[in-house]
């Protein structure tokens, strides 16, 4: 099992050097530096621009730059905003974790939703719910979370009063469980929806594969409960491609957050990401998309590992 | 021949057959039919401002009401469907051009340009889409051409890995190491025994390519990170939607263009799964 591990963990080592030299290099050729702001008031000048610019090290090669980002970013300085002027690595810390929460409320939302319609559809093939599944997963793929989210918010919150219409928790009160509940249960399900259409199918087409193997019907054939083959044999071995499937979508789901923070003015990366593009901080920018880069890397690795988990097949070999 | 033909004949008669692969297809053109020749049915241009009219709900006059600028809603509606399709269609042009060259070579010749090739798709793909997307336009500035194109050089990953799964898994077979016997060149190998096989799921691809184009088009310029005003697309009409007053009292204005995108994708998305039951019958889903 460790050395599965640390397989995987080298593979990500290039791929992160990879990402990172990406990001840089799309930001060292971006227009707008960020001398731009003292470029554009006549009461500084040139030679001050250009000390301030051998300062902040604008001067120096490719090469050079990249390494003194690298080094700063591995220590936990990733710069400062040039909108805000704080630490960068701090407003990054403050947004990560309400899309943490977001992201995982949704696939708990998509789950919930999707194995009982997945199994029962499954189990009594174009039934009644097999037939609403269809249906639910058709529309859940084709509608974009923004309209989806938008159509919530007039039903819920501005028609029937029940939820709230955004941020995080309620404003002068204080940060309660409850309220917190109340503001992310509408994000997580329009996010959550994205996933759900799929996900019933794979939960369904992969039951359907694992209940025709041999060991069911010997299962079955045993004497034992329905129930009882149903989770401990079928459900069990047909989880392996239904948490590639979620493994896959979640850096999906990292991406798809942004607009839906932006419906539910969710205060996440999303949020922080377009602001800082429409006030071009690109300190900002490049830590977001690290960030996310590296979340996905991490969310990838856990996988793996819980494939290695379900399937001793792929630890041993 | 003639058995490619036979396959060919059965394949269609296998889409026919599905319901929903048909009904998809027949309104996906009749969309196609309507948003161009918009021009014909409806008298007003889609920046067209009628100065009598602001925020008017739908009327006689205006069918689908006005906009707070004094657009008529309809023809916008019409007009940002040409774009909204133009952004899906070409964008995955430009993926497919970008992808199927890539992943082909990569699972011929192996060696280091695959390891390049993998490499490059993990890192793209690792980066969420959208993140890259927004930070591609930022630095480009906004439009239709940016959009599509920033796009379809994003969604390359997909078919370079498709065409080199299924290349990899063809490329062992005897017959193309007979064909490399009797000194066949490479590119014939590869027109003639490789392509046929993979064209099919590339187009499954492709389809559903389409439809994901158009949620991103449509998410990037309800950010107002796509097609600017006054130009419409189905995504910016949905922009003022972010107002409470509008998303109150507006319905007009927002609703049709949502509606016009979920009939559309669901409409691609029919059609893709048609093309993937009549592929292979026995992978289909019901």
């Amino acid at each position: 099992m460790k050395k599965y591990v640390l397989k995987r963990l080298l593979i990500a080592i290039p791929t992160f050097l990879g990402i990172t030299l990406f990001v840089f290099t799309l930001c060292y050729f971006a227009t707008g530096s960020p001398l731009e702001l003292l470029l554009s008031d006549p009461n500084i000048s040139e030679a001050e621009v250009a000390r301030r610019a051998e300062e902040l090290g604008l001067n120096d090669p490719f090469h050079e730059q990249y390494f003194t980002w690298m080094k700063n970013m591995l220590s936990g300085n990733l710069g400062v905003s040039y909108r805000t002027g704080n630490p960068v690595s701090g407003m990054l810390m403050d947004a990560l974790w309400p899309t943490l929460l977001l992201v995982l409320a949704s696939v708990l939302v998509a789950c919930l939703i999707s194995f009982p319609l997945g199994i029962q559809s499954a189990r009594h093939q174009n039934g009644i719910w097999d037939n609403i599944s269809a249906v639910f997963s058709f529309l859940s793929t084709s509608t974009p979370s923004f309209f989806l989210g938008l159509v919530f918010l007039s039903i819920f919150s501005v028609h029937l009063g029940i939820l709230p219409i955004g941020g995080m928790y309620d404003t002068g009160k204080s940060e309660t469980m409850l309220s917190l509940l109340r503001h992310l249960i509408m994000p997580a399900c329009v996010l959550g929806s994205t996933m759900v259409g799929s996900l019933v199918q794979y939960i369904r087409s992969s039951m359907l594969e694992v209940m025709g193997e041999d060991y069911v019907r010997t299962a079955r054939s045993k004497g034992l409960k329905e129930l009882v083959v149903i989770t401990k044999h079928v459900l069990r071995n047909s989880l392996i491609p239904v948490v590639t499937y979620l493994g896959m979508e979640i850096p999906l789901l990292m991406g798809g957050a942004i607009v839906t923070e932006q419906v539910f003015s969710w205060p996440g990366l999303g949020s922080l990401m377009l602001k800082s593009i429409n006030s071009r901080d690109y300190s900002t920018i490049m830590g977001v998309t690290i960030i996310t880069a590296v979340a996905v890397m991490v969310f990838n690795l856990l996988t793996d590992l819980l494939y290695g988990v379900l399937d001793p097949r792929i630890r041993h070999n | 021949m003639s058995q490619r033909k036979t396959e060919l004949r059965n394949f269609v008669k296998r889409y026919c057959n599905n319901k929903l692969a048909v009904l998809g297809l027949v309104i996906f053109f009749l969309i196609v039919a309507v948003v161009l020749i918009a021009p014909l049915l409806i008298p007003y241009g889609e920046a067209e401002i009628d100065v009598a009219a602001f925020s008017a709900a739908p009327s006689s006059k205006h069918l689908l009401g006005t906009d707070t600028v004094g657009r008529d809603v309809l023809a916008r509606l019409l007009y940002g469907g040409r774009v909204s399709l133009f952004v899906g269609v070409v964008s995955t042009a430009i993926s497919v051009v970008i992808g199927i060259p890539l992943g082909l070579l990569a699972a011929f010749y192996r060696g280091w340009f695959e390891t390049i090739v993998m490499r490059a798709a993990d890192i793209f793909m690792t980066i969420p889409s959208t993140i890259l997307i927004l930070f591609l336009v930022s630095m480009f500035g906004p439009s239709i051409i940016t959009v599509t194109v920033v796009i379809g050089v994003l969604g390359w990953t997909k078919f370079a890995r498709q065409i080199f799964g299924t290349v990899l898994a063809v490329r062992e077979k005897d017959y193309i190491e007979g064909g490399r016997a009797v000194g066949q060149k490479d590119s014939v190998i590869i027109a003639k025994y490789i392509l046929p096989n993979a064209i099919a799921p590339i187009f499954i691809s492709i389809t559903f390519r389409i439809a994901a184009a158009i949620i991103q088009e449509s998410s990037l310029s309800f950010l107002g990170m796509g097609v600017q005003m006054p130009a419409a697309s189905w995504g910016n009409m949905l922009y003022n939607a972010q107002s409470i007053t509008i998303l109150k009292s507006c319905q007009w204005m927002w609703i049709p263009p949502g509606v016009a995108l979920v009939i559309t994708i669901l409409s691609i998305n029919f059609i893709g799964n048609g093309l993937r039951d009549a592929l292979d019958p026995k992978t289909a889903l019901r």
